[in-house]
């Protein structure tokens, strides 16, 4: 993940001819066995791990048909899931967002003593498992948390409702803004932002007119990554949510609820669209790529 | 705070006030509410719960698993970023982009594709069946689902430094006799090195916690497919907050350390290659 | 535009719309809640319907019920954390004790409603394949070398510590003593290839991954599989022996207080007891309270011998102390298999 600025640059070089330019070089050619032999077992090794899931997803959803498949996706209750699915991204991810830029300028742009141990607690949410990401603002949140007594009593629902939700959302993506533009702006250093200030440029204007437009891809790479895992969380969600269908189901949860329902059409047809949104989520990110190899190729 | 008097950008209090204040609302300040629920237990209880012979095992499967896994993924996820950097083929864009899908595709819909296809009634299974080997519902299903999770970490972390890797040290070492095999294993593998273990430790890292694509194929049977996430699910379902919080302690400061440990490898890479990172 | 304005307006914005929403849930409609187990799906599904239009017509009010379901442990303990349940429609009375041990109902909820508050009652039964190649009969059979028995996990599950119970039940009635009956239902145990979170994985994992020889559950849950997933793939086998297993319900006294839909909420419990949702109740393969409706019923039930955890085991609180609590005999017989 941290290598996203690395990925951003050496995707641009590379789009892809004949033959690459190791290939034309004598110097760093394999023997065409090896080369074979090295992609046969990797490209074996990604059907099988990676395609191979992703066509059962889709193959196991149209086998009822199309008529089964889209009375899946109209039924009230997905429906619902759909929207509060998308509800939880939309608040999470300016959120996350929001507090990557604040986190990555505070961390790039000065020095101060604990910055690693900073960068350590914010990548936790990320190894933490989600089953505890959830079970820590039950702890905190739930009737017989720390906050519940007060909250029943002031009748504002967290957990169990959509807060809770949006919640365990921004959790487990927590780092990931973040962590794509702090390697970034590590990279771009300072300078031209002091510059601008010496010039006379007020802060805001220096983000704004010098640093945003650097940044701006990998920060686009983060929401994407972010947005995707926002819409696709399962396990924290699970803890929190209260499973009351048709109010505080996501599209995850619901493909539970119909796997147990024996709705197995229905359940692969509601996972389709969520591996649908995985694909677009990653047509988008290849076109990123490319924009910014495009724009960083100008620059040069 | 010596440097105070040299910084020129503004905005430096806001921003790490912010981050701070952030940060501890959604993550320290829940977090810290996990070790304060299993204090509640005392240190003996404490110790029994997370070393009572079930989570022993689970321990043993998570860790274990989720370290295979992550090795398997270091050598299919090298070869992989190797062929993606190093050769051309045919669907080349669309095997580069796919890679990423376990990051956006919800663990899930991951646990159920995999479990349709691993089944010994479904597409791989029925015909690993005859052969003896069973994957769903045993720890080798933990394993292919851990596999899945794990592979983006490796490829995305080894893919940009064999790109940014110059050819010149391959040729050199070519000019000076030696062969392709030798040229890899002492010029380019030592500065794959460092990425290869930070994608592996992520793997393993994101692995052990892992829930949602595991706990559909797994089985979930006592002292031999039963994760630990499944554990402290286990004791909350049975009103047992105190100790489901004792195994989360356990998996967090685990986490921690080995985040540290990340962190701490590539502040070294950083400083070794000499590039500011 | 000042920085502090850029990062504060999009929190002030997010807390609005979180605000928004959360307060769109309480809309004009009075809703209840039933907050349910795992396999009683299909049951309030259809139950809630017939409610709301008995209630429409009776009171004339308009209802909306909504429904949770999961595995009864978990499902009681969202309550307990919080979730806002009217009423709780359970498979095993230990569950609502709990809950009452939590203050959210009184200790005396087995006599706010008939038959100990529970509107109707199951047995754990057996689903074999087609043909029974295995020839299992009774729950001898399921503890033979060789035969694979899928149960749901008893720590999760009500359904799986039924039929845990009902097991043990059997090999006391054979003239054995509790170290008897711990063997056998070790051996039992050792036969279960997949532990299920809750009633409905395990079916999933016996009916559809083709996995096992039999699969224990409620006679609801095998004969719906049965009539309806896939009828001749599978047959019904009863047992010998079972145990009764009756499906309590309760008032969240608290709840219903704060939310004032105490009156809505006994009269939703209280249809569970008419002719009309006996006749739901028995149509899904619940075994019905009421004589009349059982009656009519009468060729999908077949007699069965059961026992109930009390006479057997005394208390439910007794049997979560001895049997299933951390260390408890469940866990030494897991631990050696």
């Amino acid at each position: 993940m941290s290598g996203a600025a690395a990925v951003l640059k050496a995707s641009s070089g590379n789009a892809g001819g004949r033959s690459t330019r190791y290939e034309a070089n004598a110097a760093t050619r394999e023997p065409a066995w090896v080369k074979w032999s090295i992609l046969g077992v990797s490209l074996t090794f990604f059907a099988v791990f990676l395609l191979m899931p992703l066509v059962a997803v889709f193959v196991e959803a149209f086998r009822k048909g199309w008529d089964t498949y889209l009375a899946a996706l109209i039924e009230p209750d997905a429906l619902s899931a759909i929207k509060l699915t998308l509800i939880a991204a939309l608040i999470s991810v300016p959120l996350n967002l929001v507090f990557g830029v604040a986190a990555a300028w505070s961390i790039t742009k000065f020095d101060f003593p604990g910055k690693h141990l900073l960068i350590t607690f914010i990548d936790l949410p990320f190894s933490v498992s989600p089953v505890v990401a959830g079970l820590i603002y039950v702890l905190v949140f739930g009737a017989q948390g720390w906050f519940g007594p007060w909250l029943s009593d002031h009748d504002v629902k967290i957990i169990f409702a959509v807060p809770g939700i949006v919640l365990a959302t921004v959790f487990v993506t927590f780092p990931f803004v973040a962590r794509e533009l702090i390697p970034l702006m590590e990279a771009q250093g300072k300078d031209e932002e002091e510059a601008a200030v010496v010039l006379g440029a007020r802060g805001w204007q220096t983000f704004w007119h010098v640093t945003l437009p650097n940044v701006k891809w990998g920060l686009l790479y983060g929401v994407i990554l972010c947005n995707a895992r926002a819409m696709g969380e399962f396990g924290a969600v699970s803890v929190v949510s209260g499973h009351i269908r048709g109010l505080t189901n996501t599209m995850p949860l619901h493909v539970e609820i119909l796997y147990n329902e024996y709705q197995f059409a229905a359940a692969f047809a509601v996972a389709s669209v969520l591996a649908l949104l995985a694909l677009v989520t990653l047509a988008v990110k290849v076109w990123v790529e490319k924009r910014a190899g495009a724009a960083g190729a100008r620059e040069e | 705070m010596a440097s105070r008097s040299n910084r020129v950008l503004p905005g430096f209090g806001l921003s790490l006030g912010y981050t701070l204040v952030y940060l501890s609302l959604i993550v320290l300040i829940p977090l810290a509410a996990v070790f304060v629920k299993s204090s509640s237990l005392g240190f003996e209880q404490f110790w029994n719960v997370v070393t009572a012979p079930t989570v022993v095992a689970s321990y043993k499967l998570s860790f274990g698993a989720s370290l295979l896994a992550a090795s398997i993924n270091a050598v299919f996820g090298l070869m992989l970023a190797w062929a993606l950097v190093r050769y051309s083929f045919p669907g080349k864009r669309l095997v580069d982009a796919l890679v990423d899908l376990p990051f956006a595709l919800p663990t899930a819909v991951a646990g159920i594709a995999l479990t349709a296809l691993y089944a010994p009634n479904g597409w791989v299974g029925q015909h690993l069946e005859p052969l003896g080997i069973k994957v769903a519902f045993t720890p080798l299903g933990v394993l292919v689902a851990l596999i899945f999770i794990g592979l983006p970490f490796v490829v995305r972390t080894v893919q940009p430094i064999l790109e940014d890797l110059d050819t010149e040290y391959e040729e050199a070492a070519v000019s000076l006799g030696a062969n392709r095999w030798q040229a890899f294993r002492h010029v380019v593998f030592p500065t794959l090195m460092p990425a290869l273990l930070t994608g592996f430790a992520m793997a393993f890292a994101r692995a052990v916690g892992e829930y949602g694509s595991v706990i559909f194929i797994a089985g979930n049977i006592p002292m031999v497919s039963e994760i630990t996430p499944l554990m402290i699910i286990t004791k909350l379902e049975q009103y047992d907050y105190a100790g489901a919080t004792a195994i989360a302690v356990v998996m967090l400061v685990f986490s921690f350390t080995l985040l540290l440990a990340i962190n701490g490898l590539q502040a070294w890479t950083a400083k070794r290659t000499g590039r500011e990172r | 535009m000042s920085p502090s304005r850029l990062f504060v307006r999009p929190v002030v914005a997010a807390l609005a719309a979180v605000s928004l929403l959360s307060a769109g849930g309480a809309q004009a409609d009075t809703t209840l809640l039933n907050v349910s187990y795992d396999v009683a799906r299909e049951l309030y599904k259809e139950i809630n319907p017939a409610f709301v239009a008995h209630w429409q017509r009776t009171a004339g009010e308009k209802l909306t019920i909504n429904q949770s379901h999961g595995g009864s442990s978990k499902q009681i303990q969202s309550v307990i954390a919080g979730l806002e349940a009217d009423v709780v429609t359970m498979n095993q009375a230990a569950d609502l004790d709990v809950l009452a041990k939590s203050g959210l109902t009184g200790a005396d909820w087995r006599k706010a409603f008939p038959n100990a508050a529970a509107p109707y009652t199951s047995a754990t039964i057996f689903l074999v394949r087609k043909g029974n190649p295995k020839g299992i009969k009774d729950w001898d059979d399921l503890a033979r070398a060789g035969v694979q028995v899928v149960i749901p996990n008893p720590k999760t599950s009500g359904n799986g510590r039924y039929t845990y119970l009902a097991a043990w039940g059997y090999a006391l009635s054979k003239g054995g003593n509790d170290a008897k009956a711990q063997e056998f239902v070790g051996k039992l145990f050792g036969n279960v290839p997949v532990f299920d979170g809750g009633g409905r994985g395990a079916t999933t994992t016996f009916t559809q991954r083709g996995i096992g020889d039999v699969l224990v559950t409620f006679e609801n849950e095998a004969v719906l599989i049965d009539s309806e997933v896939g009828g001749d793939k599978f047959d019904v086998v009863y047992p010998s022996l079972s145990i009764d297993a009756s499906a309590p319900v309760a008032i969240v006294n608290k709840v219903v207080d704060k939310r004032g839909t105490r009156k809505q909420a006994t009269a939703y419990l209280n249809f569970l007891y008419s002719p009309e949702g006996q006749e739901i109740i028995a149509k899904h393969y619940f075994r019905p309270r009421d004589p009349a409706v059982a009656k009519k019923y009468a060729a999908r039930f077949p007699a069965i011998r059961t026992f109930t955890v009390e006479e057997k085991f005394g208390s439910w609180e007794a049997v979560q102390k001895t049997h299933f609590a951390d260390g408890g005999v469940y866990d030494q017989i897991t631990v050696k298999r």
